[in-house]
């Protein structure tokens, strides 16, 4: 290779075409639940890197919420350096592998690159990952020095990106951190929700287990406002400053008739059966139902993992219904071209209007109605509007409703004194505390339903002001 | 690892009561509350009301009926054995309040679920009476310890058994009838959702105030699926974190006991490797 013929220059940087990442065949993981994109190889990798100009006035790092140096890694991956480049991205980003797979990166750092002003942007997203997986497989057992153990107890309430990106800050500065999670497995959205084959679940678990190498306590099945409230974790307990991460997790449905028949889902239902309880094996003791249709109703993320993962389960068609037209699709792009590959159907403008069922309570349809995109709304997008007598039926055995979530009330039913607006979301100052003392939150619970690398974000942040409220307002007895 | 089982007791014929160490459990947990439990790493989540818990020792008792797989399973635990895990409290407390007169109508296995209430009632000054059946007299549990709670208890069965011969319901109606001096002001009924269902409309027209203790299927029980909704009066609610008890003259018992059966097969085929 060509690592030690010095720098390129940007006219030879501007030949380069952008690398693509290989992934599985369609037609073969349409029905399995192996990762889609197969990474990139280390050639190749160093290829695309090449292709950055390493900007002065670097715009991706601008693009990037959480200000990853991007033209620090990636001018050291094309060196050949991978050592530098992942003590780089790891430095700006706690689970890199995770925002190098999820990232809606098209809207992000890439949207912004100055290489693609002409041709197309650098692969930033790729790149993320190759470097963090090459990271992962090649981190040594001894996660950092362990720091001098500052005497303050945190709690983080949560173990989705958001509490684990805040925990592991925390655990770098001396704390001690106790993580609480609900259910019976650490991760949130990235285990329940986000499908094996986008997220595979072995990284969630490393990460984790990293950070319990870091001294992070995770403490499975206790639900904060239900086993402990957030007084009796500060008065009773002593935990000094609680991080409330708790997500958004309260499924929306459509209010439409028939969504009480068997076979209608929420995407949260449908989607936990099958990643967090495994119900991809016909054998686990989890049932799913599979049905020979299936309708999923949404556009986003959600909704298009919900859809492939009918489409796996042996859906034909597998069809998703949305309201807009594909160029609203508020969903990743590069899962809207992978979900066309593997055959989904897509049934644009349309809008469920009823779900319609057998005597015996199960689905059997949905009717829809027709859907033109009239005036912009106040976001901008194109409202839909419905076309009158355009009703017509959609057969199929299973529904699964992606239409949104909501702030789930049970931790702030709970705590009076933390203000919440509206819609139930908790209210933050400029550093993520509520209008409780001492109590701080972020990810979807503060922004609504967002992205992981915003919950991430949210969690550094926040950990760095906790750890400037702790070492100013709370005193420690010696 | 896991959740230690303390004591383990056959109660009837197809229901255990396990005494399980959960500490965290025990600490705000009250009566109406549940755990969601898994027995084992690959085992499914389900839904177990808090039958008693002790917070000195840190254990939560739960009374369990072999109907599946999963509750097969840890019917099988003996002392000693262990739960992978144990999650909660989850649900709201019922409300418990000075009514005069409370009835609690319990079915099977849920005259366990009611069992807190009960006491809870007592506790409050109420004259409790428990009507409790079975199908025949091995099938009635928890008699003798609801009687140290209730000021009278009425145990039926469908043969004839053992106590009243017939259904609850006909107890309840009987007993509504008997008590013009001391009117009967609330019932709180758990149990098949035939017999709630049943229950409900023998109380509806003498207006008495009937709550139910529902049990659809669960998943997470934090809110988070929406799989156990139920349909009270025009709206839908989570029976994890609306209830699980509702007003069970407002509840649509068709559309809970048709959502019950939504994963029959599946659960016919997992019995099969159990037997
Ligand atoms: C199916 C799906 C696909 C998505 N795809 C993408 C994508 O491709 N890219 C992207 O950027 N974003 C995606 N998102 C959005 C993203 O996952 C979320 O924005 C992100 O996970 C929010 O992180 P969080 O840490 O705030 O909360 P969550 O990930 O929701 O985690 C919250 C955790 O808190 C636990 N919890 C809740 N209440 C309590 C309590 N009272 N006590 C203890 N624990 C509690 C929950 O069980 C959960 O584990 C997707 C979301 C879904 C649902
Ligand atoms: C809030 C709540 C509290 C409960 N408390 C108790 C308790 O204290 N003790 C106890 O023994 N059970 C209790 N249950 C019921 C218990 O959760 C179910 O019996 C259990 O989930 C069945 O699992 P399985 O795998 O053994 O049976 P499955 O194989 O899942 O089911 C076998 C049969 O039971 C029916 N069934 C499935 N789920 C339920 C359900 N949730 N309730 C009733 N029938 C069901 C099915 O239609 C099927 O016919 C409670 C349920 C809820 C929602
Ligand atoms: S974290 Fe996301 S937005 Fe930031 S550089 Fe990585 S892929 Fe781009
Ligand atoms: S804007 Fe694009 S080309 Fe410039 S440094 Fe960032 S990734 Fe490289
Ligand atoms: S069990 Fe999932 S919302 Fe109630």
């Amino acid at each position: 290779m060509a690592e030690n013929t010095g720098k390129l220059k940007a006219a030879e940087r501007m030949k380069i075409e952008r690398q693509v990442m290989p992934s599985a065949d369609a037609s073969l993981r349409s029905h399995t639940f192996e990762e889609v994109n197969m990474g990139m190889a280390e050639q190749i990798a160093m290829l695309e890197a090449k292709r950055c100009l390493e900007c002065k006035n670097a715009k991706c790092i601008v693009g990037c919420p959480v200000n990853v140096n991007i033209p620090g890694f990636v001018s050291r991956l094309a060196e050949g350096d991978l050592p530098g480049a992942a003590e780089i991205l790891t430095g700006c980003n706690a689970l890199p592998c995770v925002s190098g797979r999820v990232c809606p990166q098209e809207k992000q750092c890439e949207a912004v690159c100055i290489r693609g002003n002409k041709g197309a942007a650098v692969a930033i997203g790729y790149l993320e990952r190759f470097v963090a997986d090459w990271a992962m497989a090649h981190r040594n057992g001894s996660a950092a020095a362990s720091p001098q153990p500052s005497g303050y107890k945190v709690a983080v309430v949560g173990s989705g990106p958001a509490g684990l990106t805040a925990a592991g800050e925390l655990a770098k500065k001396g704390h001690k951190v106790t993580v609480f999670e609900a259910l019976h497995k650490p991760g949130g959205v990235l285990v329940y929700g986000i499908p094996e084959f986008r997220l595979p679940k072995e990284i969630v678990r490393k990460e984790v287990e990293n950070l319990e190498r870091l001294g992070v306590e995770i403490v499975c099945n206790v639900i904060i406002g239900q086993t402990y409230t957030i007084d009796q974790l500060m008065n009773e307990m002593g935990y000094h400053a609680v991080f409330i991460a708790n997500g958004a997790g309260l499924p929306v449905f459509m209010g439409i008739p028939g969504e009480n028949f068997k076979g209608v889902y929420s995407a949260n239902e449908y989607l936990t059966r099958v990643n967090l309880m495994q119900a991809y094996d016909p054998n686990a003791a989890t049932p799913v139902l599979r049905a020979k249709q299936v309708c999923v109703i949404g556009g986003g993320n959600t909704a298009m993992d919900a859809v492939r993962v009918a489409r796996r389960l042996g859906a034909d068609p597998a069809t998703l219904v949305y309201r807009r037209s594909r160029a609203e699709m508020p969903a990743r792009a590069e899962e809207v071209h992978h979900a066309e590959e593997e055959g989904v159907t897509f049934q644009m403008l349309t809008n469920p209007v009823q779900i319609v069922g057998d005597e015996k309570g199960w689905v059997k349809g949905i009717i829809c109605q027709k859907m033109e995109l009239g005036e912009p709304d106040a976001k901008g997008r194109r409202r839909p509007v419905p076309i009158p007598g355009s009703e017509f039926e959609i057969p199929c055995q299973v529904v699964v409703e992606a239409i949104g979530t909501k702030a789930n009330p049970l931790l702030t039913a709970t705590t009076p004194d933390l203000q919440v607006n509206e819609k139930g979301y908790i209210v933050v100052d400029e550093n993520n505390m509520t209008t409780k003392p001492g109590v701080f939150a972020g990810g979807d619970i503060v922004r609504g339903a967002a992205t992981v690398i915003l919950a991430m974000g949210d969690g550094k942040r926040t950990a760095a002001a906790i750890d400037s409220y702790l070492k100013t307002s709370v005193q420690l007895p010696n | 690892m896991g959740y230690q089982v303390v004591e383990s007791v056959w109660l009837a014929p197809n229901v255990r009561k396990l005494k399980v160490s959960a500490p965290h459990v025990t600490r705000n947990c009250g009566p109406g509350q549940f755990v969601i439990v898994r027995a084992t790493p690959d085992g499914e989540r389900i839904p177990l009301t808090i039958g008693d818990a002790d917070r000195e020792s840190g254990t939560i008792t739960l009374f369990i009926q072999a109907i599946g797989k999963s509750t097969t399973d840890l019917c099988a635990l003996e002392s000693g054995g262990s739960i992978c895990d144990v999650a909660g409290p989850m649900g709201r407390k019922t409300d418990i309040n000075h009514v005069g007169h409370a009835v609690i109508v319990g079915g099977g296995v849920g005259t366990a679920v009611i069992y807190p209430q009960a006491k809870a009632l007592k506790e409050k000054g109420n004259y409790v009476s428990a009507i409790i059946g079975g199908r025949s007299k091995p099938y009635v549990i928890l008699e003798e310890e609801l009687k140290k709670v209730c000021d009278a208890v009425y145990p039926c069965t469908d043969d004839g058994s053992y106590g009243f011969k017939g259904f609850v319901t006909q107890r309840l109606q009987q007993l509504i009838e008997e008590s013009t001096e001391n009117k009967v002001a609330e019932v709180i009924t758990a149990g098949p959702v035939p017999m709630m269902r049943a229950v409900a409309e023998v109380t509806r027209p003498y207006g008495i105030h009937t709550v139910a203790s529902l049990n659809p299927i669960m998943v997470d029980g934090t809110g988070m699926c929406g799989g156990c909704r139920v349909q009270v009066g025009s709206t839908m609610k989570f029976a994890c974190v609306d209830g699980p008890e509702f007003d069970a003259h407002q509840v649509d018992f068709k559309e809970l006991s048709d959502r019950l059966s939504a994963y029959r097969d599946h659960e016919q085929k997992c019995m099969a490797t159990v037997k």
